[in-house]
């Protein structure tokens, strides 16, 4: 075993797919002699081959499309989408086929493949770079939409989706690749895919994040202990289907919720998660629902995207909120 | 290959006036060899790569973003932007600032887009030119449609748009040369075919021979020019842009250079790409091909290089200075351009973002883990 930090932990799980099934490939911009623009897939092509680490041309329409007739015949593509800035093209094939071709065919034919794209904000990238896509893809029915937030679970929920039979959208926050590292066993074992994490409880309040908001949400959750204030940390990880179980036992329990997320407010995720516990959980709640999440803004240039993702502080504040009121 | 029935021969003949040794060609007309314009070119094609070289330093020393050089490329920039008239219309791709300087885009306005700043979209001049395209290829539908208001508003105007060989391959791209000859709009396609598309190399994008050949399928006129003979550039883009103008429609030129830098400052090409490769490169690179003939023509000195260089430094220096001191942003602008007026349920997160954005400014903590 040996520390890695969550892109090294994409690649470890990529290679274990790759030479557990010889159906698995994978295919997209510069992922071969350059090993990706985040090295996600280095080495990778030395190792498998050419015909299984595919630099494609410049064409994210083509990548998904392809990815689809791939998958439809037998193999088990795992596509990468550079940046998910770039993912728009391909979201004609993924909502248009990729999520219903079981659906279309009566099971006939399949679409087992993986998209997977860095996401993200907060690395200084330039414009398009830093976009927050996932509440478009839990929107699409027919698809699983993967968000991990460390090594491990990166390496787990990654070989679950590879190995999984439906499409599977694996969004990769750019911000948490080298930002520390955990070990990781290269064992094979994968992590379930409808299942939200508890990554510390608490007797206070609920908040509910998911990928890059993660390590600032648990910051809090440390600076919130010196006041004396326990809160319970889910980690959604799979946002579609969404483990609503878990997240209702902790509301319950708690009586307060806050959702944390990146990407901007309205439409984001988090309404969906309100809207369930609005639904089953209401006489539980001793406080509104609290949302911090990006402003509806588009998401600015590097100078102001400090100012734009959830600060540490506004999480603290949105916790400080919740339990103040009643 | 040979022709087909349309009229077009597949195998276009790559136009080169000069060599990259600085010798001229018979075919170079009186007016292609104007010293005082290519003066002009000379010296723009050097403001731009000494440019490039401060943006590169400001970089590494972590003044500025990510940032993709012109190096080696400045000749598409400045003869393709020499041909145009200041009315026309620009709608680069992200590497481009050639063209745009030459168009009036100061230098300021570069560093701030690549420092992380919206402001350095906002250009003093060259107006209606559009922004840095970053999403490759989705420019080319913008051009034609621009193009299409142009003349639909029966306006003295053309377009010129950029790509590079890699946004060949994109869908975008042929949707817009196929509805550029369709509707005859006056646009030129200029793609910057420098080999490389960050680490894929041409031949993985295309099993097109030449990719000006693209444009046949969609009955425009395709040509090949070399992109490092500023000469050659200026002079097909120059007709190109003319048939635009008179009615006669849209035609793709692919100019032929090569990239001999990193993709960006992110990039590093030594991962996939034989630096002696890029050695070889630079044997034909545009900015000493034109000096050689300047100098043959005694038309240039090594005096004239100094003041050239000590000129385009402190210009430089300026600009750099001018961006470092551009007034701070604050977190309003996230809000201010969003629409026409910001909407009243919009009001309250500009408020939340200003009570966050002053704690942090007091040093409590906007504590990014
Ligand atoms: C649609 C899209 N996909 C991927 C990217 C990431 N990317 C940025 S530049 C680039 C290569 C572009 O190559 P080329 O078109 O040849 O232009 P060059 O950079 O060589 O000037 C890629 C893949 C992008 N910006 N847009
Ligand atoms: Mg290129």
């Amino acid at each position: 075993m040996s520390e890695i930090t969550l892109v090294e932990a994409v690649n470890l799980a990529l290679a274990r797919a790759m030479s557990e099934d010889k159906d698995v490939l994978l295919l997209g911009e510069d992922i071969g002699v350059n090993g990706g623009v985040f090295r996600a897939t280095n080495g990778l092509q030395a190792r498998f081959g050419r015909e299984r680490v595919i630099d494609t041309p410049l064409a994210e329409g083509g990548i998904a499309g392809v990815a689809v007739g791939m998958a439809a015949m037998g193999l088990k593509p795992v596509a990468e989408i550079q940046f998910s800035g770039f993912i728009y093209p391909a979201i004609d094939q993924i909502i248009n086929h990729a999520s219903r071709m079981r659906n279309r065919t009566r099971g006939r034919l399949t679409c087992p493949m993986v998209l997977r794209s860095p996401c993200g904000a907060g690395i200084h990238a330039p414009e398009h770079h830093s976009e927050s896509p996932e509440a478009m893809f839990a929107h699409m029915p027919g698809l699983r939409v993967v968000a991990p937030s460390s090594p491990a679970r990166a390496y787990g929920l990654l070989l679950a989706s590879v190995r999984d039979p439906d499409p599977v959208i694996f969004l990769e926050p750019t911000r948490l690749y080298r930002l520390f590292r955990q070990e990781v066993e290269d064992d094979g074992v994968e992590l379930p895919l409808d299942a939200c994490f508890i990554l510390r409880e608490g007797a206070d309040a609920t908040v509910v994040t998911w990928g890059a908001m993660v390590p600032e949400t648990l910051a809090a959750a440390e600076k919130l202990e010196e006041e004396g204030v326990m809160i319970e940390v889910i980690d959604v990880a799979t946002l579609k289907p969404l483990d609503v179980e878990t997240i209702l036992r902790s509301v319950e329990k708690t009586g307060r919720c806050v959702i944390v997320h990146e990407a901007p407010r309205t439409a984001g995720f988090g309404a969906e998660v309100a809207a369930e516990i609005a639904e089953r959980a209401l006489y539980s709640l001793l406080a509104p629902i609290k949302r911090v999440t990006g402003y509806d803004v588009v998401v600015p240039l590097a100078k102001l995207e400090k100012q734009y993702i959830p600060s540490v502080d506004r999480i603290i504040d949105g916790v400080r909120q919740v339990m103040e009121a009643s | 290959m040979g022709n087909i029935e349309m009229g077009f021969d597949l195998h276009m003949d790559l136009v080169q006036l000069l060599s990259p040794s600085g010798e001229i060609s018979k075919a170079a007309s009186k007016s292609a060899k104007d010293i005082e314009r290519l003066v002009r070119f000379y010296r723009a094609m050097t403001r731009t790569r000494i440019f490039d070289n401060k943006a590169i330093s400001l970089q590494r020393t972590g003044q500025l973003g990510t940032f993709a050089s012109a190096l080696g490329q400045e000749a598409i920039g400045v003869g393709a932007a020499a041909a145009m008239e200041e009315r026309d219309v620009l709608v680069p791709s992200y590497r481009d600032h050639a063209a745009q300087f030459y168009r009036g885009m100061a230098m300021s306005e570069c560093l701030l887009y690549w420092g992380g700043d919206e402001r350095g979209s906002d250009f003093k001049n060259a107006r209606s030119d559009f922004p840095n395209c970053v999403p490759v290829a989705t420019q080319a539908p913008q051009a034609v449609g621009a193009a299409y208001a142009l003349m639909a508003r029966k306006e003295d105007r053309v377009v010129v748009t950029f790509i590079g060989d890699g946004g060949t391959s994109n869908g975008a791209f042929y949707e817009a040369l196929n509805m550029a000859g369709v509707w005859k709009t006056p646009v030129v396609f200029i793609i910057n075919n420098n080999g490389w598309a960050i680490s894929t190399p041409r031949e993985l994008e295309s099993a097109a021979e030449t990719l000006a050949q693209k444009a046949v399928a969609a009955g425009i006129e395709g040509r090949q020019v070399d992109g490092n003979d500023v000469i050659a550039v200026h002079e097909v883009v120059r007709r190109a842009i003319d048939k635009a103008r008179s009615g006669g429609g849209p035609t793709l030129i692919e100019a032929l250079t090569y990239r001999l830098g990193d993709h960006t400052t992110a990039d590093d090409a030594s991962r996939y790409r034989d630096p002696e490769v890029v050695r070889a490169q630079w044997t034909r690179e545009p900015i000493a091909r034109l000096r050689a003939y300047l100098v043959s023509e005694g038309a240039w000195s090594k005096e004239q290089e100094a003041e050239l260089h000590k000129e385009c430094a402190e210009e430089v220096d300026r600009e750099v200075a001018a961006y470092l001191n551009a007034s701070p942003l604050n977190c309003d602008a996230m809000f201010e351009h969003l629409y026409a007026k910001l909407p009243d349920t919009l009001q309250w997160q500009r408020e939340e973002a200003r009570r966050f954005a002053q704690r942090s400014a007091n040093g409590n903590g906007n504590g990014h883990v």
